[in-house]
């Protein structure tokens, strides 16, 4: 192979711009589709990702569980079975790193001339550790806190967005329900949980708090759920069967009666999630590759009708003095350069198709260098593969006949 | 070597609906170097098939056919594409010129085949091409020049790579006579200077009278062969 080869390569596509156009663009709609759908698909698994990882990691949840009363079962939650003590308990076990219970509810909170409604959380300092949740500014409230019952608060970025625009919020006293609460910390940012919530609209409060003085409790220290995290990921089957094991205990259960809590693994969860996008975005591409593969099948079919056209050239050729892999290569680089330059409009096409889907649907693209150089590998071996029986097909052509057809 | 071409005992056969077609029914025939053949004989003769087997085109039945002292018979495909480029040059009746190639890439071609590089090729395909006396088209395509013009070009480019054999297939079919007579004398001029040998197939009488050597062909045998007929 060499320049004039390539030149020769050039110049027989150049023959015929319109038909070498319309081949080219069977493969720069499929790499395209390929880039565009790959950095949607991946643009989806970040944003899951990034969900998950504002959840915290290794996390369980522990529902107050169905209880039956008389044949009539209750739902997740239809009891409260679950206490503080329950979750103090939890944490004495070695598979656990934190636990922290959860009652929680919504009420109006009032900042000077600002007001906003929002959900409030009541728990223990654990509950940061388990959330994976570092406070921004300020400090998080403390076991004293707790065991005082304290009116003080831990806000959520958009809470503070909306109380106190840019003002630092630390410090401040806030109203919820009539009562003043200080505002201790700031919580940074998490953005949108799985499900779509804004994770950051929320108030964290000591938990004796939210109890005694903010919802008041049907039964005093029941909690609507218990959040802990296991050690690692490693652990959590061990630490689900302690937690099942010790709960029971405590809850005085029979052998024979079910459990009256339901104990939610959040990190399957996650991964299940993950697997979803995942599949997806495989999905996608696969159907993207779809039109790769008829990009390829319209350069066969060029090509095909090319060595037709040019049997009395490669009889010439041949007569002359060409070696059957000189025509083989001829045709092949034709093929190639043509797959090649549609891959690279295709590549520009599909980048550019990225960032406007990203403009202007704003759905979350990631362009990732691997589908670029993926889907140019795969142009590559689809301008080979598909180029290949159309050369051959030319290099096997019998002098004689070859410079005798019309 | 004395003999660029020998030939013993060939046939040739088709394969055809109608069953075997024998085309050529052993032929014999020694063509030394320096020679000026002319082949003719009626239409259906064989000698354009024996053409084609002479310029390694296509394949023999039987018998045997030695190439400037090289056995044809078991050369693969790209040993005699060898042969064709080194050794043979090819002037065909229908000039056979690549249209999209100006008349210098066109006469430069074999070259490309025989691993030239291209400033060489250049320069050599001018000097051929001055040679036939087309050195100011050299840009032209070939359907911008005319007939006679056009089988220069193709004489020019059987030269280019120095040929000890040009065969060349009724190259004066699709020319007037004025323009037959000048193709003919620059036969005559590259086999008298160059002593390039020549073997050239017609069916014209007075363009036979060119070569020194005639032979006839009558189904596929030689029936008549001006050289063995003044040796007898």
């Amino acid at each position: 192979m060499n320049w004039a080869m390539l030149f020769e390569a050039w110049v027989a596509m150049g023959a015929n711009r319109l038909r070498t156009f319309l081949t080219m663009l069977g493969m720069v709609i499929g790499v395209g589709a390929v880039i565009i759908m790959s950095a949607i698909g991946a643009g989806t698994q970040a944003s899951v990702q990034q969900s998950i990882a504002s959840m915290g990691s290794n996390l369980f949840i522990i529902l107050a569980g169905s209880s039956t009363s008389g044949g009539v079962r209750m739902g997740s939650g239809g009891v409260q079975t679950l206490t503080v003590s329950d979750a103090t308990a939890m944490e004495e076990l070695d598979s656990l790193l934190a636990t922290a219970p959860v009652s929680s509810g919504t009420a109006q909170m009032i900042y000077q001339s600002s007001n906003w409604n929002t959900q409030i959380t009541g728990s223990t300092p654990s509950y940061f550790q388990v959330r994976d949740w570092r406070i921004e500014s300020g400090y998080p409230f403390t076991d004293s806190d707790v065991r005082g019952a304290t009116r003080v608060a831990v806000i959520g970025q958009t809470v503070a967005q909306n109380l106190f625009g840019d003002n630092d919020p630390v410090g401040k006293m806030i109203r919820i329900k009539q009562s003043p609460y200080i505002v201790v910390g700031v919580l940074g940012k998490k953005g949108q949980s799985l499900d779509g919530r804004d994770q950051d609209d929320t108030v964290i409060i000591p938990i004796t708090t939210a109890q005694t003085k903010l919802f008041g409790s049907k039964f005093k220290g029941t909690v609507r759920f218990i959040m802990t995290q296991a050690v690692s990921e490693a652990m959590m089957d061990k630490a689900q069967q302690d937690m099942t094991q010790l709960l029971r205990q405590r809850h005085k259960l029979r052998e024979s009666v079910e459990d009256d809590f339901t104990i939610r693994n959040l990190t399957a969860l996650a991964n299940t999630a993950q697997e979803t996008t995942k599949a997806m975005s495989l999905m996608l591409a696969a159907i993207a590759s779809i039109s790769l593969l008829v990009g390829g099948i319209g350069i066969m079919n060029i090509m095909l009708v090319s060595v037709t056209e040019r049997t009395r050239e490669i009889g010439i050729r041949i007569a002359i003095g060409a070696k059957q892999a000189n025509i083989l290569m001829q045709f092949l680089l034709e093929a190639l350069m043509i797959s090649i330059m549609g891959c690279l409009i295709g590549v520009s096409v599909g980048v550019g198709g990225a960032l406007i889907v990203h403009k202007v649907l704003s759905i979350n693209v990631v362009i990732t260098e691997g589908s670029i150089i993926v889907s140019f590998l795969v142009a590559t071996g689809i301008g080979v593969f598909f180029g290949f029986y159309p050369a051959h097909k030319a290099s096997n052509l019998e002098p004689i006949e070859a410079l005798r057809y019309q | 070597m004395d003999e660029v071409i020998k030939i013993s005992q060939l046939t040739k056969n088709f394969h055809t609906d109608a069953g075997e077609v024998c085309v050529l029914k052993g032929v014999d025939i020694t063509i030394k170097n320096g020679e000026f053949v002319a082949i003719m004989g009626p239409s259906g003769s064989g000698k354009s098939t024996f053409m084609n087997i002479l310029g390694c085109l296509d394949k023999y039945t039987t018998g045997s056919y030695w190439l400037n002292g090289n056995d044809t018979r078991n050369l693969s495909k790209d040993a005699l594409a060898f042969l064709r480029n080194s050794v043979i040059g090819f002037v065909f009746q229908g000039f056979n010129l690549l249209p999209r190639k100006n008349l210098i890439d066109n006469v430069a071609l074999p070259l490309v085949y025989a691993g030239m590089p291209l400033d060489k090729r250049r320069k050599r395909a001018r000097e051929v091409l001055k040679s036939v006396g087309l050195e100011a088209f050299g840009t032209y395509l070939p359907s911008q020049i005319s007939g006679g013009q056009q089988q220069r070009v193709a004489i020019a480019r059987a030269l280019v790579n120095f040929p000890k054999l040009i065969l060349a297939d009724e190259p004066t079919g699709n020319l007037d006579t004025k323009t037959s007579q000048e193709i003919m004398q620059l036969f005559c001029d590259l086999n008298a200077k160059e002593g390039i040998t020549i073997v050239l197939v017609t069916h014209e009488p007075d363009i036979a009278t060119f070569a020194k050597r005639q032979i006839t062909f009558v189904d596929g045998k030689i029936q008549h062969d001006s050289q063995q007929e003044q040796s007898v």
